[in-house]
């Protein structure tokens, strides 16, 4: 393969919460790597690069996901890894890290090489897999740690299955601190959730559909919070959807104990009222919440208890969606939407700029302790290129994933990732994959 | 565009009343030696019932076959286990078949406003969906008031109505609550805090002026109506109740409490009843229940309901002749 052209980006405005910058800055990237962060003009020499002109563009790391579904091997009519990967790349997202419920579970080598040579073949975002905490996810077996380590697992989870023994949590945090690799957990009590299959709340009651009370979620977060005092191991709580979860989170932090938490978009843009009309395109766990939690979530979002942005991307086909409200899937797509919501709150002023970057590229760097989400000379070149100011309505046409179940379809967004760069690759040029303009030349 | 009638919620008083003034219309249908008017003659109503019933199923079926309508009824179990049809296949293939109304009974709440969704001609009538809606209930409870009350120079607005038992799961309580909001009635519900969260006063409603009360005695002080509401065996599996001997302790409806602290009350009961826990036999069989009446009331309310859905637009509102 012919050695790829430098690149220099210039004219954008580039923000990195890692180096703490945020002004006009030039970048170049050659052999894979950020070789050189300039003021404006003085990468100018590099005449055999090619020029990407940035002006009134945002030049960011590449964002991270710390939490998706690829469902594959075992549901490809869902999505594939390479419609994932695609997708993400597509979304401004160079890394998404996978769970592990697919069919079968994530609990071998096997599996993870499987994803890993799948994620190569498509050549687009980085994926890195989550392993399981237990055998088929089944919450009585500790999974292989160690060979899913070397094989390239970047943490574990039992995803949507909530670890319910005390006892193999523990065990699992004390094997996972000798590999310095977190647990991220899906945090329920399922005693106390039952089958809800909404908030409850007086709106669950009055519409008759079983409540899914928040306490479910805190009492297991605050479980994990003690094992993980008491383990000393590392502990990242997935989609933190409670004010009461967020804080007790925070005093978690200010006690010093190794935890971190991800907080999905949707739980903070939608509420539940959006289960008024029983559409099953806002149908997600944990539910959709009421605004006192999602002003406890904004606020760990502020003051820094949140570290990640997280979606959850849950692809799943119409069919499976196209039930009553109690029988459908749960989940949502959000590898494509998350960066553009992310624009809007910060435009909104909900959220400064700085802070986004850090929630989407450095903050989930540091929970899962990834070599990436920062722009510094020598890292890899996951770079993407935003246009801040494109508003444009949202539509199944954009949707890359195999699935289309996204309740903002028809939504307009603000923001786009106009260029994604993934290790210096240019995966994403001018808003379209780079695959494809180069088959359709063809 | 077609109409349906999906649950109580977000109706008008005046759509009410016209429900009520076209059933107590067709009363007198039921009365007659030959129980037939030829109204919707033509017309054709499927009742698709993904749960058992039998007082509905069986009430929906007379009241369509009273107005000359040919009925279909169609059981479907709907455990989740048997995996099947979807619902939605099951409602687009009846609608193939160009039925005017769809009569539906779901265990999942929302399922009638889902499958309404994808039918573009067929009516349908939610005959009770999971814990949510069951409107004919409610409205055949009202007639059933509004003619009680008529004996007393009464009429429906300006009454205490009180749900005791297990409001958390009923349908009946849902659509009647709406109901009796919409009338400008007192709402009092009435069992214990896992029967009755405080949720429900907290404006699921829309409004504050919905109470709870864990007391039986306090809750039932001065009620006109006092609805008792089936209370189910497995509530003491899922941990709603200790057993049902401790719950008829403290939430029976009995003729010794109601002469203490109700004495001018009537009570209604959507059937069918557990004597002896949630309601007791001197009430049920006594003077104070008008349980046979409501019974009576459904078919009328029903063929309301039929009519008013699946008549031919522009022809007259005189019903009751032929």
């Amino acid at each position: 393969m012919a050695k790829a052209r430098p690149v220099v980006i210039h004219g954008g405005t580039l923000i990195d919460a890692a180096s703490d910058r945020d002004g006009e800055f030039d970048l170049l990237i050659e052999d894979g790597k950020v070789k050189a962060i300039e003021k404006p003009g003085v990468l100018k020499e590099h005449a055999e690069a090619e020029h990407i002109d940035a002006k009134k563009q945002w030049v960011m790391p590449g964002c991270i996901d710390l939490h998706v579904h690829l469902r594959e091997p075992g549901e490809e009519w869902k999505e594939t890894v390479q419609t994932g990967a695609e997708a993400a790349a597509l979304g401004g997202f160079t890394s998404i890290c996978c769970m592990p419920n697919t069919k079968p579970a994530n609990d071998s080598a096997e599996v993870t090489r499987f994803i890993l040579e799948k994620a190569k073949a498509a050549g687009a975002s980085r994926v890195l897999p989550i392993g399981a905490i237990s055998m088929e996810r089944k919450g009585k077996q500790l999974a292989p740690y160690s060979e899913l380590a070397k094989a390239g697992c970047v943490a574990f989870s039992d995803d949507g299955d909530p670890v319910a023994d005390a006892g193999l949590m523990r065990r699992a945090l004390e094997w996972c601190l000798m590999l310095g690799l977190p647990l991220s957990c899906h945090e329920e009590d399922r005693n106390l959730s039952c089958g809800g299959c909404m908030n409850e709340s007086p709106r669950s009651l009055r519409l008759g559909l079983k409540g899914f009370p928040g306490v479910a979620e805190d009492v297991m977060i605050a479980r994990d919070i003690e094992l993980a005092r008491f383990t000393k191991g590392k502990v990242h709580i997935c989609h933190v959807s409670t004010a009461r979860g967020v804080e007790l989170i925070r005093r978690a932090k200010n006690d010093g104990i190794n935890i971190t938490c991800e907080v999905a978009p949707h739980h903070l843009l939608l509420d539940d009222s959006c289960c008024e009309t029983y559409d099953t395109a806002f149908k997600m766990m944990p539910p959709l919440k009421d605004n006192e939690d999602i002003a406890g979530l904004i606020a760990g979002l502020k003051d820094g208890t949140v570290d990640a942005i997280a979606s959850d991307h849950a692809p799943h086909d119409r069919d499976s969606k196209l039930v009553e409200f109690s029988r459908a899937t749960v989940g949502i797509l959000g590898l494509q939407t998350s960066l553009p919501l992310l624009i809007e709150m910060s435009a909104e002023g909900v959220l400064s700029r700085r802070r986004m970057v850090e929630l989407l590229c450095s903050g989930p760097a540091k929970s899962f302790d990834l070599p990436y989400g920062r722009l510094s000379v020598g890292s890899d070149a996951d770079v993407i290129v935003v246009d801040p100011n494109r508003t444009w309505r949202f539509a199944e046409e954009d949707i890359r994933s195999k699935s289309k179940n996204s309740p903002f379809v028809g939504r307009d967004l603000k923001g786009l990732a106009v260029h994604t760069f993934v290790g210096g690759r240019h995966v994403v040029v001018n808003g379209r994959l780079a695959s494809e303009m180069a088959l359709n030349t063809k | 565009m077609v109409d349906h009638l999906l649950g109580i919620q977000g109706l008008s008083k005046s759509e009410i009343y016209r429900y009520l003034d076209t059933a107590h219309s067709f009363v007198e249908v039921s009365e007659r030696d030959i129980k037939k008017v030829p109204t919707l003659r033509g017309k054709t109503i499927v009742n698709v019932f993904f749960e058992p019933s039998t007082r509905t199923l069986s009430s929906f079926d007379i009241a369509g076959k009273r107005l000359s309508a040919d009925t279909i009824n169609v059981s479907i179990g709907s455990s989740s286990v048997k995996k099947g049809e979807t619902l939605l296949d099951t409602v687009r293939t009846l609608e193939s078949m160009n039925p005017d109304v769809l009569v539906m009974r779901h265990s999942e709440s929302g399922a009638p406003h889902f499958a309404s969704r994808y039918l573009s001609r067929t009516s349908v009538v939610n005959a009770g969906d999971g814990a949510h809606e069951h409107p004919t209930q409610a409205l055949l409870d009202l007639l059933t008031l509004r003619q009680h009350f008529a004996t007393k120079k009464r009429g429906l607005e300006g009454l205490r109505v009180g749900f005791v038992g297990d409001v958390r799961h009923s349908r009946v309580a849902r659509s009647s609550i709406w109901a009796h909001l919409t009338l400008g009635n007192e709402v009092r519900l009435i069992g214990p805090n896992t029967l009755v969260p405080t949720d429900f006063a907290k404006g699921a409603f829309g409004t504050d002026s919905v109470r709870v009360y864990n007391d039986l005695a306090k809750g039932l002080e001065g009620l006109d109506v006092v609805v008792s509401l089936r209370m189910q065996l497995e509530r003491q599996e899922e941990h709603y109740v200790p057993n049902l001997d401790e719950y008829s302790k403290e939430y029976c409806v009995s003729e010794r409490m109601l002469a203490k602290y109700a004495p001018d009350s009537i009570v209604i009961h959507p059937g069918p009843m557990n004597r002896g826990t949630e309601i007791s036999g001197d009430v049920a069989d006594g003077p104070r229940s008008l349980i046979r009446q409501q019974v009576t009331n459904g078919v009328a309310v029903r063929m309301a309901v039929l009519y008013l859905l699946a008549r031919t637009v522009g022809a007259t509102e005189e019903v009751g002749h032929g």
